[in-house]
């Protein structure tokens, strides 16, 4: 195994310390740009080396890339800093880069406080890689938190709308979370024997060896987890915060809050929840698939309705969500797996989708579906990629998400056949509710308001390039990302009697 | 033969795909006449391929497996690999397939030109060809979803071509959205084979079509629900793609495409997906006797009731669409009713005289600019070739002989009368129906052909108070539309002897059959063609006889064909015009009232008062943190700090009560 240490943390803290430096120097707007868009290139370019060179094979339970200090280091709590990855985090540290890049792309006509905004935007970067990467309760508390700050202040300052309402509600939602996830970690840390903070620790002791707690107690810490996790993710019916922060963030925002952040709740769940309470999972998996079912159909119930095309988007989230609780609630191989591939795939391909948004947006002023029209005819390219995407949303073969629905699907049918039918019900909506707002906004008479919009220029086109690359690759070839996600999957179920 | 010769058949058009998508289109534009030329002759090497596949088929031992690569793994008996099964099934439907669309590209050259999305259209019509090629190659059954799928895509794309035209658009929705309800009952069929994979024999992979093909025999057990919901499921799958009642409502409306994208994709090749996915399956789905009672039910009925709209609508592709259906519910019932190589018989020669006869139609139009055959009449003496072709593709449509149509269609009467013989009052039904269905499709055949070339030009009179669709400037299409119809003729009039002849002339008698069942599918268990009645096709000769004697006392007694014959049936006609309402229940009642008004009105107001009730703490905690925060300017941090110290508190003060250990 290639191993160099230090290297997990500069792909970590690469970010922050761009951000430092632009505080300190006075840079021009226009090299700010340049400057971040390196930055977040070169991080890129890091974790999809460590993300080609990742041991596969490797044991589970074995993290790599690791860094390991001592932080915290008190009679009564005991923290460190502890980061690496495993076959889990690997797939979610290469996806928040390359969003990143993205990101700072759709970025690019910020006019208004130019500096700032992308010292948030960096900040935000490290924080969530730091929740991919932390190994240590504590560490990963820390991280969770101080995403909120720039998510905030990224709505709030450069948003639209009701941009003080909905950045108010995400951050009342999140820390709400916070707190039940904080209470989670310290009951975890008090019950534990010896009492640590070490995931790598409780994960080799799971099972309830660790903790001292007995089924119910360790089921309360469970929800308290679940709760935060869940309020991420997001859970109906604790979804709400989430299309008004959709709506209303900039679009770069909003492709890290879906394409990213809601994945943090996931990732818990699965990190978490699943390895560290597997008997609480199993015995609640009734309820976590019905929840994660009417996730599924409730969002596209409501994306049906939706005229503004950002918050369209975010409801298809709620229900895509959905079909990760799905697949950790089905407590299976498959399942599990097809929930993490989910956390990826919805990934790029939300990503890909709020980026043409954004483009449309910018060039038209308008999100709103009944003023959209003819954009094939204006905007070829995007309309394309806009159509590929949303093609990928709704589970068209060959494109990622069908290989994430598939697994999913065959994972909770063994066990609840009656609701996974249920949830299949959804790709129909889906369809209905894609097909409904390309017809509404790509196809058809141009109508005035994109009279003289024009193109993606080729910087735009850069990312949805590789949007749609890794879409269709994985579409074609899924062995790329399953192979890894393999190594840290399989043996949550092997060890606890899973199929 | 080697795994590259057979991957050709399928990579050929999907290079050409990405040349013309990825190369012509955003960069060659001034060069885009070259996007057909490029399909035209990666299909040149697909059928020069398929026709030494089949021959080497025909000399082989009844089919070989190729596999590439494991693209899945959901467990050890549940393995998605993309391979490809040859069989004498795959092998001559790739035959079929590639010369078709071969022949509608053609085609396509003069009849898109001049079209500004040239090269869209040629590279669409790739996607599709290459998609269809790589479901009738599957090896697995999860691969042929995804062909399925993605030929369902290239369908979309092709119906919307003028997307700019609303209806277009949405007759593209329509038929992605109805096809895929169909569709989740094939995606559960496949979750159902998962479920099969726990408790079977590992030795076999449930997606792999040679396996599944042995499940149900004694070697793989299965319990009788467990076969009937799965085989159920991917009928309903079939019967989504080949427009089957309930589904069927798409496919009229795809008629908004252009007219060879009706032909290759809506009447020859990927509506009859469906019949093909049964007959790939066949000898598994054959062991449910449910599902074959579904089956032959669903077919017969969709046979007769797709006939009788036909009768009525006056647009020429919408005609033929009706005609599609009805003549695809002949083949599935013909699979219901056991006939497996009769139905594979008569979807080759459907492909052959219906792809002949929407070129027609299109033909038509390029001269006349309309599908309406009230603004026809009377093309007979401005277009003798179409009229020629047209008259032998309506020939082969009715089924009289000894044009392909015939034999196809005897055959799968004769397997309804023989079941009927053995069987039950419910085969009797079934053979009235098909027998009814054949009276049916003579008349609106003739009434189509009647309408368009027979009697006088009636554009003239329509348009003379407009300036005018002069007839004098109706022509004939142009020698590059002319010929793929003269060549598609040569099959619509022959090949239902020469594969399938009755006795042995050059061809051993049945060819076609016993080649079909020589698959190593049926484990030579396949049963033997059904000896030539004579009685059943002089009985189908004369209902379609009389079907047409029908239709023209029908023209005869009105004189101008522009009042509808059948008009005066009152609240009947009423009925068959509106489609029997069908499109008013799906689209109106369920969807635009029941979903988006009803259900989507209940969820918002559940979202809005409900779930945002529940967290009503959380929506006066913004409104007064709001006012907070405008307080102290930085209030917004205090507030979190404040939260999570409030957290820790809580879980402190949980933890002491909690563990009594720690509390001292």
């Amino acid at each position: 195994m290639i191993d160099f240490p230090g290297l997990l943390s500069l792909i970590i803290w690469l970010p922050v310390i761009a951000a430092i430096l632009l505080f300190i120097f006075p840079i021009k707007d226009q090299n700010i740009r340049l400057i971040v868009l390196a930055v977040t290139v070169i991080d890129a370019l890091l974790a999809l080396m460590i993300f080609v060179v990742f041991d596969r094979q490797a044991p589970f339970g074995s993290f790599q890339w690791t860094d390991k200090l001592m932080w915290i280091d008190t009679s009564l709590l005991q923290s460190q800093y502890y980061v690496g990855i495993d076959g889990l985090s690997a797939p979610m540290v290469l996806l928040t880069s390359i969003l990143g890049v993205c990101a700072v792309i759709a970025s690019w006509n910020i006019k208004t406080r130019v500096r700032e905004y992308f010292i948030w935007l960096l900040i935000l970067q490290t924080a969530i890689l730091g929740v991919f990467t932390s190994l240590d309760l504590l560490l990963f508390f820390v991280f969770w938190e101080l995403e909120l700050i720039p998510m905030f202040m990224l709505i709030s300052g450069w948003g639209s709308g009701r941009k003080d309402y909905s950045s108010m509600k995400f951050l009342i939602f999140t820390i709400l979370g916070g707190a039940f996830i904080l209470v989670g970690i310290l009951m975890t840390f008090f019950t534990a024997d010896p009492h640590t903070l070490d995931i790598t620790l409780l994960l080799s002791n799971a099972g309830g060896n660790l903790i001292q707690l007995g089924f119910y107690g360790a089921s309360f810490v469970y929800l308290c987890f679940f709760l935060g996790f869940a309020i991420k993710l997001p859970v109906w019916p604790l979804h709400t915060w989430l299309p008004d922060a959709h709506t209303d963030a900039p679009t770069a925002a909003s492709i890290i809050l879906a394409g990213v952040m809601l994945k943090m709740g996931g990732y818990g769940l699965i990190r978490i929840n699943v390895s560290l309470f597997p008997l609480q999972t199993v015995a609640y998996s009734y309820a976590i698939v019905l929840l994660g079912v009417i996730s599924v159909l409730y969002g596209a119930i409501m994306t049906l309705k939706q005229t503004d095309l950002k918050r369209l988007i975010a409801y298809s989230s709620v229900s895509h969500m959905g079909l990760v609780l799905i697949g950790i609630g089905s407590f299976s191989s498959s399942g599990l797996t097809g929930a993490s591939m989910q956390l990826f795939t919805h990934g790029t391909i939300t990503g890909l989708l709020f980026l043409c948004v954004g483009i449309i947006y910018d060039k038209s002023h308008t999100r709103s579906i009944p003023e959209l029209g003819g954009l094939f005819v204006k905007m070829p390219l995007v309309a394309v990629a806009f159509t590929i995407g949303g093609l990928a949303s709704l589970g068209l073969p060959a494109l990622s998400g069908f290989v994430a629905e598939i697994l999913v699907f065959s994972g909770a049918f063994i066990n609840f056949p009656v609701m996974t039918v249920l949830s299949v019900l959804g790709i129909i909506l889906a369809a209905g509710y894609i097909l409904w707002m390309i017809e509404r906004i790509l196809f058809g008479s141009i109508k005035p308001a994109v009279q003289y919009v024009s193109d993606a220029s080729i910087l735009e086109a850069i990312p949805i390039a590789i949007l749609l690359v890794l879409i269709v690759g994985l579409g074609i070839y899924p062995s790329l990302l399953i192979d890894v996600l393999d190594q840290a999957i399989l043996p949550i179920i092997t060890n606890f009697g899973g199929n | 033969m080697g795994g590259l010769n057979i991957w050709g058949i399928f990579l050929a058009p999907l290079l050409s795909f990405f040349i013309i998508a990825l190369v012509i289109r955003p960069f060659a534009k001034p060069y885009q006449w070259i996007s057909p030329y490029i399909l035209i002759s990666a299909l040149g090497v697909s059928f020069i391929l398929s026709v030494k596949l089949l021959a080497d088929t025909v000399l082989g031992d009844g089919g070989n497996y190729i596999s590439t690569y494991t693209w899945l793994v959901i467990n050890e008996s549940a393995v998605i690999d993309i391979g490809a099964f040859i069989d004498p099934l795959s092998s001559i439907t790739l035959v079929v397939v590639v010369l078709v669309s071969l022949l509608v590209q053609i085609y396509s050259i003069g009849y898109m030109h001049g079209d500004k999305s040239y090269s869209r259209y040629f590279s669409f019509m790739a996607l599709f060809t290459a998609s269809m090629i790589g479901l009738v190659l599957s090896s697995n059954i999860v691969q042929l979803y995804a062909f399925w799928e993605l030929v369902g895509l290239s369908s979309y794309l092709l119906i919307g071509f003028w997307n700019e035209r609303p209806a277009a658009a949405a007759a593209a929705k329509k038929a992605f959205i109805i096809t895929r309800i169909g569709d989740v009952g094939f995606l559960i069929a496949i979750l159902l084979l998962v479920k099969f994979s726990f408790n079977s024999s590992p030795n076999i992979n449930v997606f792999h079509i040679p396996d599944i093909c042995t499940i149900g025999t004694p070697g793989v057990i299965i319990s009788g629900t467990l076969m009937t919901l799965i085989t159920l499921g991917i009928v309903s799958g079939a019967m989504g793609k080949s427009a089957q009642f309930p589904f069927h409502t798409w496919l009229p409306d795809a008629m908004e495409g252009p007219t060879p994208v009706s032909a290759l994709v809506h009447s020859a090749t990927m509506v009859a997906a469906g019949v093909f996915l049964l007959g790939r399956l066949y000898p598994f789905i054959s062991n449910s006797q449910t599902t074959m009672l579904v089956i032959a039910a669903v077919g017969a009925f969709t046979a007769v009731f797709a006939a009788t709209m036909g009768l009525v609508v006056n647009d020429i592709k919408r005609v033929l669409a009706y005609s599609s259906i009805s003549q695809l519910g002949y083949m599935v019932a013909a699979i219901g009713l056991g006939g497996f190589a009769p139905a594979i018989f008569h979807l080759i020669t459907h492909a052959f005289f219906k792809a002949l006869l929407f070129l027609g139609s299109g033909s038509v139009n390029h001269a006349t600019g309309t599908f309406d055959m009230r603004q026809m009449g009377g093309l007979r003496k401005v277009m003798p070739w179409t009229y020629t072709l047209m008259g032998i593709g309506c020939i082969s449509l009715i089924g009289l002989p000894p044009l392909s149509g015939f034999w196809s269609k005897d055959e799968i009467i004769l397997t309804a009368w023989e079941k009927m013989l053995h069987g039950s009052s419910f085969y009797l039904m079934i053979l009235i129906a098909l027998g009814a269905g054949i009276i049916l499709t003579a008349f609106y055949t003739w009434r189509m052909f009647n309408m368009t070339f027979l009697g006088d030009n009636r554009a003239a009179f329509e348009d003379k108070n407009n300036d005018g669709h002069d007839t004098s400037q109706i022509h004939e299409s142009p020698a590059v539309m002319v010929a793929p119809m003269v060549v598609l003729a040569i099959p619509a009039i022959f090949i239902g002897f020469f594969v399938n002849p009755m006795i042995d002339v050059i061809i051993p008698a049945h060819w076609l059959n016993e080649f079909l069942m020589s698959s190593v599918l049926f484990h030579g268990s396949g049963h033997h063609a059904l000896e030539f009645n004579i009685f059943v096709a002089i009985g189908s000769t004369c209902l379609g006889i009389s079907g047409i004697v029908i239709g023209i006392m029908y023209s005869k007694k009105t004189k101008n064909v522009s009042v509808e014959p059948l008009e005066k049936m009152g609240p009947v006609y009423e009925l068959l015009s509106n489609k029997y309402y069908l499109d008013t229940l799906y689209e109106d009642v369920i969807v635009k009232n029941l979903l988006q008004k009803r259900l989507v009105s209940i969820t918002a107001i559940f979202d809005k008062y409900i779930v945002d009730g529940i967290s009503g703490v959380v929506g006066f905690t913004v409104k007064n943190i709001g006012y907070v925060a405008g307080l102290a300017q930085n209030g917004n941090i205090q507030f979190y700090t404040f939260v999570i110290t409030l957290g820790g508190v809580a879980g402190l003060i949980i933890l002491l009560v909690y563990t009594p250990g720690l509390g001292g």
